[in-house]
């Protein structure tokens, strides 16, 4: 493959991250796995139908598979690497470990990263909220009974934290 | 990215604290210690798996990698005239091209008759079999590789017509023929006539697998290619690394195969995909060889659910009693055998479903055609003959005046009961249990006036009018084979190590997301009174567990490392008697001690252990089965295991959309060892019958896939979920090694009847096919 010779930048997890030699074709979800060591997020569908590449961007959580890395410059990427502080579970994980919301764990970091998402911007979902939030993130695994558990006792131990 | 053959070793540490948990099934609350059989175990990988840390196959990497990708045809049925690769070898960074010719070893595979190339080379026989592999510096350079390379065919009429291919006059597609199997059962009198006789033909669309990890290998070349190392999302390394080595012609042990982290199977990773290729790229360019295939690539790269159309008839008395089924049962194999001969058998052996019955005359094919190749997915034939079954027990309660519960309880199979094989149910069989347990679990509040919109069929669509839903009910009840059969021994082998009062376990068996990871364990602590358990890396340096499928894992590798750790007891009990000088035979384990039972004598494990070591290995066997003879008949299958589905649905009868609003269940699962993998599995199989009823289909046109992408082939999110309400019956079964029976199967099997009776029942529409679709519902 015939690199590009520009440089770019990304902000990812609060670093500067220096992508060289790279095609300028490349999807950020390429990017992230494939050269900057990042294989969090996971390519399922590459057309923006599973969740399963999702990251937070400026905020929103978006489909990291639709997004050309090199005009992801300028924003603040987040993925779930970033989400656990010294390998400490988020209550979002703890959640979905301790309920039963994880069987293969291909879409899990998706969803985390969804829930994460839908929590920080409603602390309070009901459960409509919550099936619309994550309809975006497909799981072949659970049918879905589990992660719904986990999200709202993530919810509920937010909750009764923030009192 | 650092991350090479990163295996996902799992250690477990438990505290011995007491927690209470709650049973998320029945409700109750029971106190459980530590993570023994029995407790709401929690998955040694869960932690890793929520961070992003856990290594799937796509996520390994290697320093001096190449990608590598797959050429395939775009045609249902040619003659390859010529290929010519100069044109894709010009491209810079392309490392290797491979064909048929470069293959060394057996130019075929396939898992029961090995009758598919591993490059087509005279025929391509179905839009995407693979023609030729190219290795190449990046994934973009292979794609213009791919588009670089010249084949020219000679396009011939397909066979996609599953019933033409039944035709002496239509020409074969293959050298071994147009029927994969055919397979008659003849039992009991074939004269009797019913006082009620309901036939009808029913039909199930081509459903895929669609895990979420799509397939994906890594292959490292030794030097001097003698041999290779595999890591990858498989069910069965060691059916893997047998047709892979006869590919490659190396011996079997200089292929080695180890398990990559697996994104969901559901039988669509048993058959060889990219396998051979990614190997056979790795040797010749002397690098490691990275392959993923794209959501695209593995619509057409894995085998399907066989579609299927089954013509049955079914002769009652006036009180409904079942006296004899008819029935000629139609499996489309597609192009290549893959498991079709065993779909095939498992489809016309349980075309009774769970009720009695004494005459049969049953004909079942499974043909080749120029269609995808069909294979195992969860329920694995018997999908097909329930939902047959169960449409046409709806039908018997109609003609004899009886409710769909009544006509099913009326017929249910008991222990004891012969099948229409001859065999003897001696499995446990709570088919009536099943059913009234189903029956007793409340149904849901009516519709409201002023439902919130967005709860509507059509959700945020905004499209139905209240007036215009109506509301459905049905069931299902269904009877599955659990384990191999016909003859196959399935074994699955276990190593278990006592150290320190640290054991670790080894075995070949594929956790693909179902949680033998947490059940081994559990298993450990359980037998050896121990609380840490590490799993060693899944790996051909052991013997076959097996695959990960037929519900057996549980059962097969569940036994295996019981057989093992029991042995390991046994040592370990020996050297405590000789030192303590106590009759070994006296000695149980409590908890996490080893105690005299007669005595007052008590040491702890991990005292016991330290300082020594016990290394046991078992393998365990199944009870023997046999082959069916001309009559079909004989005693093919192993154990059996019952489940029962109610499905409310409402359905907007005037644009076809249909939501279902709650599925009930209850399940025969002989004993639940993990609460939370328990429910999730019935959870899971309920998304994907569901899925079958109303929503997913491989759309054929020609041969050709119409919607080989998420864009276009439906898959369930959360908003198509309905409530599941599920009682799991806990009778151990005597035969199984733990008593509990396999439970990955049976709930995605007769979820899809209760779901197309219920919308039946709401529309008085035949509705003969799955999956339903708007059209079949509103035009
Ligand atoms: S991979 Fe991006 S949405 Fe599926
Ligand atoms: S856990 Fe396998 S896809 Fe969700």
């Amino acid at each position: 493959m015939t690199p590009n010779t520009e440089v770019y930048q990304l902000n990812v997890n609060g670093k500067k991250c220096e992508v060289r030699d790279a095609w300028i074709g490349e999807s950020l979800l390429y990017v992230l796995r494939e050269r900057l060591g990042l294989p969090g997020a996971k390519g399922a569908c590459e057309q923006g139908e599973c969740g399963s590449c999702t990251v937070i961007m400026d905020d929103q959580a978006v489909c990291s598979c639709l997004v050309m890395a090199a005009t992801a410059i300028d924003t603040e990427i987040s993925t779930v690497e970033g989400l656990s502080v010294d390998g400490k579970l988020t209550d979002v994980q703890d959640a979905f470990v301790n309920e039963g919301a994880v069987q293969c764990g291909f879409c899990t970091p998706g969803l985390v990263v969804a829930v994460h998402n839908l929590l920080d911007t409603s602390p309070t979902p009901t459960d409509i909220e919550i099936k619309e939030a994550i309809s975006g993130n497909i799981c072949r695994c659970t049918g879905y009974g589990r992660i719904f558990e986990a999200v709202r006792s993530a919810a509920a131990t937010r909750q009764e934290t923030n009192k | 990215m650092k991350n090479t053959v990163s295996t996902n070793t799992v250690s477990i540490n438990t505290v011995s604290t007491s927690t209470v948990s709650t049973d998320t099934i029945t409700g109750t609350r029971r106190e459980v210690r530590r993570d023994i059989l029995g407790a709401p175990a929690l998955r040694p990988d869960g932690a890793d798996k929520v961070q992003g840390k856990f290594a799937f196959s796509s996520d390994i990497w290697a320093e001096h990698m190449l990608w590598g990708a797959t050429l395939r045809s775009p045609h249902p049925y040619a003659r390859i005239v010529s290929i010519d690769l100069s044109a894709a070898f010009d491209i810079d960074g392309v490392e290797a091209i491979i064909t048929a010719v470069d293959v060394p070893g057996k130019k075929t595979y396939g898992l029961i008759s090995s009758d598919q190339p591993v490059f087509a080379s005279d025929f391509v026989r179905y839009v995407g079999e693979p023609v030729a592999c190219v290795a190449a510096d990046h994934p973009e350079t292979c794609r213009r590789a791919l588009a670089a390379i010249n084949v020219i065919y000679e396009v011939l009429t397909p066979l996609t017509d599953p019933e033409r291919a039944l035709l002496p006059e239509t020409p074969k597609i293959h050298p071994d023929g147009n029927m994969l199997r055919y397979q008659k059962i003849i039992c009991g009198d074939q004269t009797i006539q019913g006082e009620i006789i309901v036939e009808n033909t029913y039909e199930l669309g081509m459903q895929d697998q669609a895990f979420l990890g799509l397939e994906a290998a890594m292959a490292f070349p030794d030097s001097g290619g003698a041999g290779v190392d595999l890591v990858i999302a498989t069910q069965w390394i060691h059916e893997d690394q047998k047709q892979i080595a006869a590919c490659l012609d190396l011996p079997v042990d200089k292929v080695r195969v180890t398990l990559g982290g697996v994104g969901g199977a559901f039988g669509a990773r048993e058959d060889i995909s990219l396998q051979v290729h990614c190997c056979l790229l790795a040797l010749k360019t002397s690098r490691p060889i990275k392959m993923q295939y794209s959501r695209e690539e593995s619509f057409y790269g894995h085998v399907h659910r066989h579609p299927a159309k089954i013509w049955i008839r079914h002769h009652a008395t006036n009180e409904g009693i079942i006296q004899r089924i008819e029935s000629k049962m139609v499996f489309d194999g597609g192009a290549y055998a893959s498991t079709s001969a065993a779909v095939l058998i498992n489809g016309i052996t349980h075309i009774q479903g769970p009720y009695k019955c004494e005459s049969a005359t049953v004909h079942g094919f499974a043909v080749r055609t120029n269609n995808p190749p069909c294979g195992a997915m969860r329920g694995f034939g018997v999908v097909q003959a329930c939902f047959a079954h169960e449409s046409q027990m709806d039908k018997l309660a109609v003609a004899c005046g009886l409710s769909p519960v009544e006509i099913r309880l009326r017929n249910a199979m008991r222990t004891g009961d012969k099948l229409i094989t001859g065999q003897v149910i001696e499995s446990v069989a709570p088919v009536e249990r099943c059913i009234r347990e189903t029956d007793a679990i409340p149904m849901p509040v009516p519709l409201a006036r002023d439902a919130n919109p967005l709860e509507l069929v059509g959700g945020s669509g905004l499209t139905s009018l209240p007036q215009n839903i109506v509301r459905g009910v049905g069931w299902g009840v269904s009877i599955k084979n659990l384990m191999y059969s016909e003859k196959f021994d399935d074994y699955a082998t276990a190593r278990c190590q006592l150290h320190d009062g640290i054991v670790n376990l080894k075995f070949a068996t594929a956790e693909v997301g179902q949680g033998f990871v947490v059940l081994a364990p559990q298993i450990a602590r359980s037998v050896l009174g121990v609380d840490e358990v590490i799993l060693d890396p899944v790996d051909t340096r052991i013997g076959s567990a097996g695959s990960t499928s037929a519900s057996r894992q549980t059962w097969m590798s569940g036994g295996a490392v019981d057989g093992a750790c029991r042995l390991v007891r046994e040592q370990l009990f020996e050297h405590v008697g000789k030192i303590h000088n106590i009759d070994p035979l006296r000695l149980v384990i409590e908890d996490t001690d080893i105690v005299d039972m007669i005595g007052d004598f008590r040491i702890s494990v991990i005292d016991a252990s330290t300082g020594a070591h016990f290394d046991q290995t078992f393998e365990h066997h199944h009870r023997p089965t046999e082959e069916l003879d001309e009559n079909g008949q004989g005693n093919c299958h192993v154990a059996f295991a019952f489940v029962a589905h109610r499905a409310v649905v409402d359905v907007d009868v005037e644009l076809g959309l249909v939501k279902v609003i709650q599925i009930a269940t209850a399940q025969d699962v002989g004993r639940v060892l993990n609460p939370i993998a328990a429910i999730g599995q019935v959870e899971g199989g309920i998304a994907q019958g569901l899925g079958l009823a109303v929503m997913e289909e491989i759309v054929l046109d020609n041969g050709k896939i119409r919607n080989p992408s998420f864009t276009d082939y439906l898959l369930p999110t959360t908003l198509d979920m309905p409530d599941v309400i599920a009682v799991l019956i806990e009778e151990p079964e005597p035969q199984a090694p733990l008593g509990a029976k396999g439970i990955g199967e049976p709930p995605c099997i007769s979820v899809t009847p209760a779901i197309a009776a219920a919308i039946r029942n709401a529309t008085g529409r035949d509705l003969p096919r799955v999956p339903i679709r708007p059209q079949d519902i509103c035009l």
